[in-house]
């Protein structure tokens, strides 16, 4: 059985991250001139090497993204159903020694939510919970996904990382991709900032995408949280992450998300700043190493970065997010998660896709199984 | 007056086949796909809501030349494919179905084995089967002994715009078919299209390269100009190739 942390253990942080600096102009200019990128490539594009060269790999990661997905955008809209969690997360509102009101949806509210979304157009939807096993566990999952699929095209989950039965379990149910990001490939910090919970864990986390691939999920979404620890070194493993899931898991879409730490109740400081250049540098080294990745922007970002980074490589944007169980609907002034920074209704976000000349797509999946 | 082309019980004048993603607004897809001319116009079920007449898609596509063609992108299995085709026959009110089972997500190549499965069983189901195929001779000849109404073949990897790379297996396939051959994916240019014509292709399916440009309009037309052209030139029997000059002293010449 192939695990990706038989690779990720012939890696070392350190002289990974040397590498990724020791990145010449000329590395820069080998790589923008390739079709086919390999990891070495992708170190050179995400090196302070590549700084000058910004603009160039901003239009190419334009006209590879046009050429892919054509002038679209896919709309999705995030729905917390819980924010009971039994982890110690440095840097997140819903962590368990918070002391905010937790609440956990009833049937009643999900569709009282989903009725808000619905009627703004939204027909893909993530589904985000903390980790509380016995509240939110699978069976609960199940339920809530059960409870929506008439209603929406495309469910995701961004939840606590399950079993491979378990995935199955909601593939059968229609359940279509999961959201898991790594947090950090740091091992030593990881810990620091994960001192409790299941979800110290490392390597389980680690191998969610494996038992994911092996559960034959459509989608899986990967990520670092970018002020933990260096973001070069933590892309540089989310591409080699993605690679390996490529060619183990070839029936299987993939997403990548650049979610920067936000402002939070108990907040953590970055420990490496990653400017907006810094963001959209990693946006283009992505989509100049792979052609077909999917590359999503939440409503963590400016206004005046939404308004731009649509155009250079991402192909999926969310609006008006509420990062707070019922924050549409049923309890719009509870504490969010993170505060989101654009906050523009979606009726906005439409406007300003069409201006930027992209055609706004709201359905982009149908599920051709007989249940 | 290029000859018409037949599929199933349908004549099409126009041998240009295009597609509905990847354009800035379903506006200007309705204005690029007039201006292509083309009478048969793929749509990604997946894409549309079946159960919406107002489907912002479907609602500019009504014109009475355009025949729609439902497309089973996103589908993994036959038996998923089959499902697909089933509901698009009952919600479009179409029997013809262009078979796409495409389970790598990445280059969007064909599962040659689940479609010629699907195939047969879409046959038998009375359906209009066009399917998305690699450019493989033996697999053509297979999918038309189950009864499928034409092959697709494709020209490069879809949206690549490469042309036709698969061109020597292309031309294999047009000399052995007994159904109509559409070229289908890959076509970047207009030459690519007028060269496809040129070797025998009875039609091409375009998109990617229409939608993309930064005219579609235009782009259309100048493929609509190239495709009939390439036909044209198809029927009128294009003179032989020839590497060298005719020798000015032939080797025989001691024979008169």
């Amino acid at each position: 059985m192939s695990h990706f942390k038989t690779l990720f253990d012939t890696y070392n942080w350190d002289f990974t991250l040397a590498s990724i600096y020791d990145k010449t102009p000329v590395d820069v200019k080998n790589a923008l001139a390739k079709d086919k990128l390999d990891l070495e490539d992708f170190k050179a594009l995400i090196s302070p090497a590549a700084k000058p060269f910004l603009e160039q790999m901003a239009q190419k990661s334009q006209q590879l993204t046009k050429k892919r997905f054509g002038n679209t955008i896919q709309m999705y809209a995030p729905m917390y159903l819980s924010n009971e969690c039994q982890n110690i997360c440095t840097y997140c509102g819903f962590s368990m020694t918070n002391k905010i009101p937790r609440r956990t949806l009833t049937d009643a509210e999900i569709l009282k939510e989903v009725a808000f979304l619905k009627n703004k157009g939204y027909d893909h939807i993530l589904l985000v919970t903390g980790e509380a096993n016995r509240t939110v566990g699978v069976n609960y999952l199940k339920n809530a996904i059960q409870l929506i699929r008439s209603q929406f095209s495309n469910i995701t989950i961004e939840v606590q990382p399950l079993h491979q039965e378990e995935y199955e379990l909601l593939v059968q149910n229609g359940l279509y991709a999961v959201l898991v990001y790594q947090e950090t490939y740091h091992r030593e910090e990881y810990k620091k900032h994960h001192p409790k919970g299941k979800k110290s864990n490392f390597d389980y986390r680690l191998d969610t995408p494996d038992r994911l691939g092996k559960a034959g999920i459509h989608k899986i979404g990967l990520g670092a949280l970018f002020g933990l620890e260096d973001w070069r070194a933590d892309s540089f493993f989310t591409a080699l992450h993605l690679q390996y899931l490529q060619k183990t898991y070839w029936k299987t879409k993939y997403s990548i998300s650049f979610p920067r730490l936000r402002p939070h109740s108990g907040g953590l400081e970055p420990k490496v700043e990653m400017t907006d250049a810094d963001l959209v540098q990693l946006i283009c080294a992505f989509r100049l190493f792979n052609e077909d990745v999917e590359l999503s922007m939440s409503t963590r970002e400016s206004e005046i970065f939404r308004n731009h980074i649509v155009n250079l490589g991402i192909t999926s944007i969310s609006a008006e997010s509420k990062t707070n169980p019922g924050g549409y609907a049923v309890a719009p002034q509870s504490l969010e998660q993170f505060e989101i920074s654009d906050e523009r209704s979606t009726e906005t976000i439409v406007k300003m896709l069409k201006n930027n000349g992209l055609e706004v797509v709201w359905k982009d999946w149908e599920q051709f199984e007989s249940v | 007056m290029n000859q018409k082309l037949k599929i199933a019980d349908k004549e099409f004048t126009s041998r240009l086949f295009t597609g509905t993603g990847k354009f800035s607004s379903s506006k200007l897809m309705e204005e690029a796909l007039l201006a292509s001319e083309s009478e048969l116009i793929t749509v990604a079920l997946k894409r549309v809501d079946v159960q919406n007449d107002e489907d912002d898609i479907l609602s500019h596509l009504k014109q009475s030349h355009i025949n729609l063609l439902p497309n089973t992108s996103g589908v993994r299995t036959a038996k998923e494919a089959v499902f697909a085709a089933e509901l698009s026959r009952e919600a479009l009110g179409t029997n013809w179905v262009k078979l796409e089972i495409h389970p790598d997500p990445r280059y969007l190549l064909p599962d040659p084995i689940e479609t010629l499965k699907a195939a047969e069983e879409l046959v038998k189901l009375g359906f209009v089967v066009m399917p998305y195929i690699h450019a493989d001779p033996v697999l053509c000849k297979r999918l038309e002994e189950v009864g499928v109404q034409c092959v697709m073949p494709l020209g490069a990897p879809i949206g690549s715009n490469k042309g036709l790379k698969t061109q020597d297996f292309l031309e294999i396939i047009i000399e052995q078919s007994n159904v109509p051959v559409i070229v289908d994916a890959g076509i970047g240019a207009p030459s690519h299209a007028a060269y496809a014509m040129e070797l025998g292709a009875d039609a091409v399916l375009v998109n990617t390269a229409i939608a993309v440009s930064q005219n579609p309009i235009a782009m259309a037309k100048a493929f609509k100009i190239a495709v009939q052209a390439g036909r044209m030139a198809f029927e009128a029997k294009l003179a032989p190739v020839s590497k060298k000059a005719a020798a000015s002293s032939p080797l025989t010449s001691f024979l008169n």
